[in-house]
């Protein structure tokens, strides 16, 4: 028995789950989304798809193995970066958007501020940002859905919903049958894949239904229900709510500060859509919220078990 | 306001290969005697006991071979009779080598004479903890801390509640199952004496309901018995920290830095508990424990082992190991020590002895993502992402305010982290910082005071002179 034993700290036993795992999950639970992207805006939705998450994952590759770091393109996080981004992307957009953007996301947003989990925006939604307000022309572009009737590119159902709520139509907000980028239009893809991540301990609950809950709640009080069901229905809400605010590295870690962060995007991005001369508010009430996440961190700190007060 | 879950936190570790389901069924057996035992002057919390016998000493099992070094310490009686061989070394499973008697056996077996105590039921306060401080008895759950220091309340305090521990919390163990199974009017006995010498009127079992069978023992053995309760559970880990299992049973909360008597409650372990009844009614002190050999052995099992043995002397018994272990830890996988030395002896404290395969061995670190899955683990309610990265940046100051003093190094954190972070190992280096640049400080302080002292007195003198 004069075997070698391991001497290491305790604990000796570990949970199976892995940083890996989680964002393999995260991109299961994207995933169906993807498939009506490319049902409703045909081979340009898939080429989008491909060339942004092979943009992230190259540029992530490359940079690592320039700088001599450890190459990490195996924990998937790159991938998620990818398809984020491509799903905010309209689907008439040139090959060299998603480049651009995935270069901008993974290099500059993520890698320079030290890599996964340091980052201090969302990389996809800062990408979309900056291509937003360089390329609006282009980025603001939404074609209408293959099975639309009128195949003009036409408004969004966030335009349309501002002028008079009553022109659009539940069921095709629901099953994504209206303008928008290329992910954000079906709503129920969204939703399972968002319930998926809840089920599975992946996100917490509170920051998606905060930020819905916030939205509706609002619009409840400026112009009734209807209004209120459609607008948490219409633009990148659902996209935005379940997978992009409840980003790690960009959101607060405590319970409480999810659910401020998650009120505070609701609140942000129903100021921006009712009152701020622009239609779609939800990626700069994310990225808004992304900034004061030290913030809220710290002042959302809990009581220690036992803790005694100081003074009293 | 924690619901079903009982404390806050907490994790649910699984068992492994040779876990508590292949060996919660083992009764205890005792274990041969080892040819020679290897008895640690140190294996309580305290001051080392001092040796009263010396080489070449013939000494009869529960003979005192070395006395209590001080109020925080416990005597250490022979759990062999036989000869002293010499008072050596023995290496500890956290790596320590620290003083040891050795004494080769032979094999009689023979006791000194045991005085049982004459009125077990009328004990003071005082008596009690004399039989219990010469029995050697400590906390054998594994802090190991004098039993009979944790039972004098300081001036003020009173213990109001005696707390019995039988979660068992830590994945395959099953010592302490099997002991509720099969000592549980031994275990009730013992509360009962002393909660009557304490003059204690309420006393509550904590037991995890994955052991119904315990449960129900312990039940039927306590229903005679006015004041004690029987709770069972939700299975939880740590359920068996002493602050966790206090607020489970009674919602009182252990201030921090503080200890579970500013609460009135005093927690014993239940194997504690049975030892003190053996002291009280057959006078035996301490030579003997009950140990979980469990994992990958060829025969798990649950022993009666002399203090002493060696670790190799165990494995033996159970067949040897199997051909995956590949590391051996004393007590359980969230907390035990792991260790490589063969002849390391079974102390008062080790609750188990398990041996791990290749899926224990540390993965890689990643980068944390900042999933705050520590936070929701952690019993304490600290926030191990934060304090690791502070102590990583060697801003222990801030670490400190955030309250890593605090982490009672359960591994809760460690277990769920996604990117494999050692937080614990962290902690636990932090709080060595802590503690050092504390001694440090109050050293430095002390000097000063010191130097000013002395200044003043010398211009006093020379004011003296001159005037």
């Amino acid at each position: 028995m004069q075997a070698k034993w391991t001497i290491a700290p305790a604990p000796h036993v570990r949970d199976n789950v892995t940083s890996r795992r989680i964002m393999i999950d995260v991109c299961l639970a994207l995933a169906p989304a993807g498939i009506m992207s490319i049902v409703y805006f045909g081979a340009a939705a898939a080429g989008l798809i491909a060339i942004s998450v092979l943009t992230c994952v190259l540029t992530e590759y490359l940079y690592q193995r320039l700088t001599g770091a450890k190459v990490t393109v195996g924990d998937w996080s790159a991938v998620v970066t990818g398809l984020l981004l491509a799903y905010n992307i309209p689907a008439s957009a040139p090959w060299w958007i998603p480049v651009v953007g995935g270069v901008f996301a993974i290099l500059i947003v993520k890698q320079l501020f030290g890599g996964i989990g340091s980052n201090f925006m969302n990389p996809a939604l800062t990408a979309r940002a900056v291509l937003f307000i360089s390329w609006g022309s282009i980025m603001g572009a939404y074609p209408a859905t293959q099975l639309m009737a009128d195949t003009v590119s036409g408004a969004t159902p966030l335009a349309l919903l501002a002028e008079d709520a009553s022109q659009v139509n539940l069921v095709d907000l629901l099953i994504g049958n209206c303008g928008g980028v290329l992910g954000e239009t079906c709503k129920i893809a969204l939703i399972l894949g968002g319930v998926y991540l809840i089920v599975r301990g992946i996100i917490d609950w509170r920051v998606p239904a905060c930020f819905i809950g916030m939205v509706f709640v609002c619009y409840l009080f400026m112009g009734g229900f209807d209004l209120a069901l459609k607008e948490i229905l219409a633009g990148g809400l659902m996209l935005g709510a379940f997978f992009m605010a409840t980003d790690y590295a960009t959101t607060p870690t405590s319970v409480l500060g999810r659910c401020i962060m998650g009120a505070g995007c609701g609140l942000l991005c129903f100021v921006i859509r009712a009152f701020a001369n622009y239609p779609e508010g939800c990626s700069f009430a994310i990225l808004f919220m992304n900034v004061a996440t030290p913030l809220i961190d710290r002042f959302t700190m809990t009581k220690h078990f036992g803790e005694v007060k100081k003074h009293g | 306001m924690f619901g079903k879950q009982m404390f806050p936190g907490g994790v649910h570790p699984h068992e492994g290969v040779g876990g508590k389901a292949a060996n919660q069924g083992n009764a205890i057996r005792e274990m041969p005697a080892p040819r020679r035992v290897i008895i640690p002057l140190s294996m309580h919390i305290g001051a080392p006991a001092r040796p009263v016998v010396q080489k070449g000493d013939h000494v009869l099992m529960g003979q005192v071979i070395a006395e209590a070094g001080g109020f925080v310490s416990a005597p250490i009686h022979a759990s062999v009779s036989g000869t002293v061989l010499e008072i050596g070394e023995a290496q500890m499973p956290n790596g320590a080598i620290v003083r040891a008697i050795l004494i080769d056996n032979d094999f009689r077996d023979e006791w000194v004479e045991l005085h049982p105590c004459g009125h077990p039921e009328t004990l003071t306060p005082a008596e009690a903890q004399q039989v219990i401080r010469e029995a050697g008895i400590v906390g054998m759950g594994g802090a190991a801390f004098p039993t009979a220091v944790k039972l004098t309340p300081a001036p003020g305090k009173v213990i109001e509640k005696l707390i019995l521990n039988g979660a068992e919390c830590e994945p395959y163990l099953t010592a302490d199952h099997r002991l509720m199974l099969e000592k549980a009017v031994e275990i009730v006995d013992g509360l009962r004496l002393v909660m009557l010498a304490f003059g204690v009127k309420d006393a509550i079992i904590g037991i995890e309901d994955n052991k119904p069978d315990a449960i129900a023992a312990m039940r039927a053995a306590a229903k005679p018995v006015d004041g004690i309760r029987v709770q069972a559970l939700p299975v939880r880990y740590p359920q068996g920290g002493e602050k966790q299992l206090i607020y489970a049973l009674t919602r009182r909360v252990v201030p921090n830095g503080g200890l579970p008597l500013d609460v009135g409650c005093v927690v014993c372990n239940v194997g504690t508990m049975y030892a003190i009844d053996q002291a009280i009614r057959e006078g035996r002190p301490l030579v003997q424990r009950v140990t979980t050999i469990g994992g990958l052995v060829q025969n798990p099992g649950n022993y009666l082992v002399r203090i002493g043995t060696p670790v190799r002397h165990l494995l033996d018994a159970c067949g040897g190991l199997r051909a995956e272990a590949k590391m051996l830890v004393s007590g359980g996988p969230m907390m035990g020590q792991a260790f490589n030395n063969l002849e390391t002896p079974v102390t008062k404290g080790t609750s188990g002895i398990i041996a791990l395969g290749a899926d224990s061995l540390d993965p890689d670190e990643g980068p944390c993502i900042r999933c705050g899955r520590c936070m929701r683990a952690c019993p304490m309610k600290l926030l191990p992402v934060h304090m690791d990265h502070f102590i990583r940046e060697f801003n222990y100051n801030e670490a400190e305010r955030l309250g890593v003093m605090n982490c009672i190094e359960c591994g809760a954190c460690t277990y769920v982290c996604p990117a494999k972070r050692l937080l614990t190992q962290s902690f636990r280096m932090g709080k060595k910082v802590i503690t050092a640049r504390r001694k440090a400080a109050a050293e430095l302080a002390k000097k000063e005071k010191e130097e000013a002292e002395r200044e003043r007195a010398a211009r006093e003198a020379a004011e003296k002179k001159e005037g």
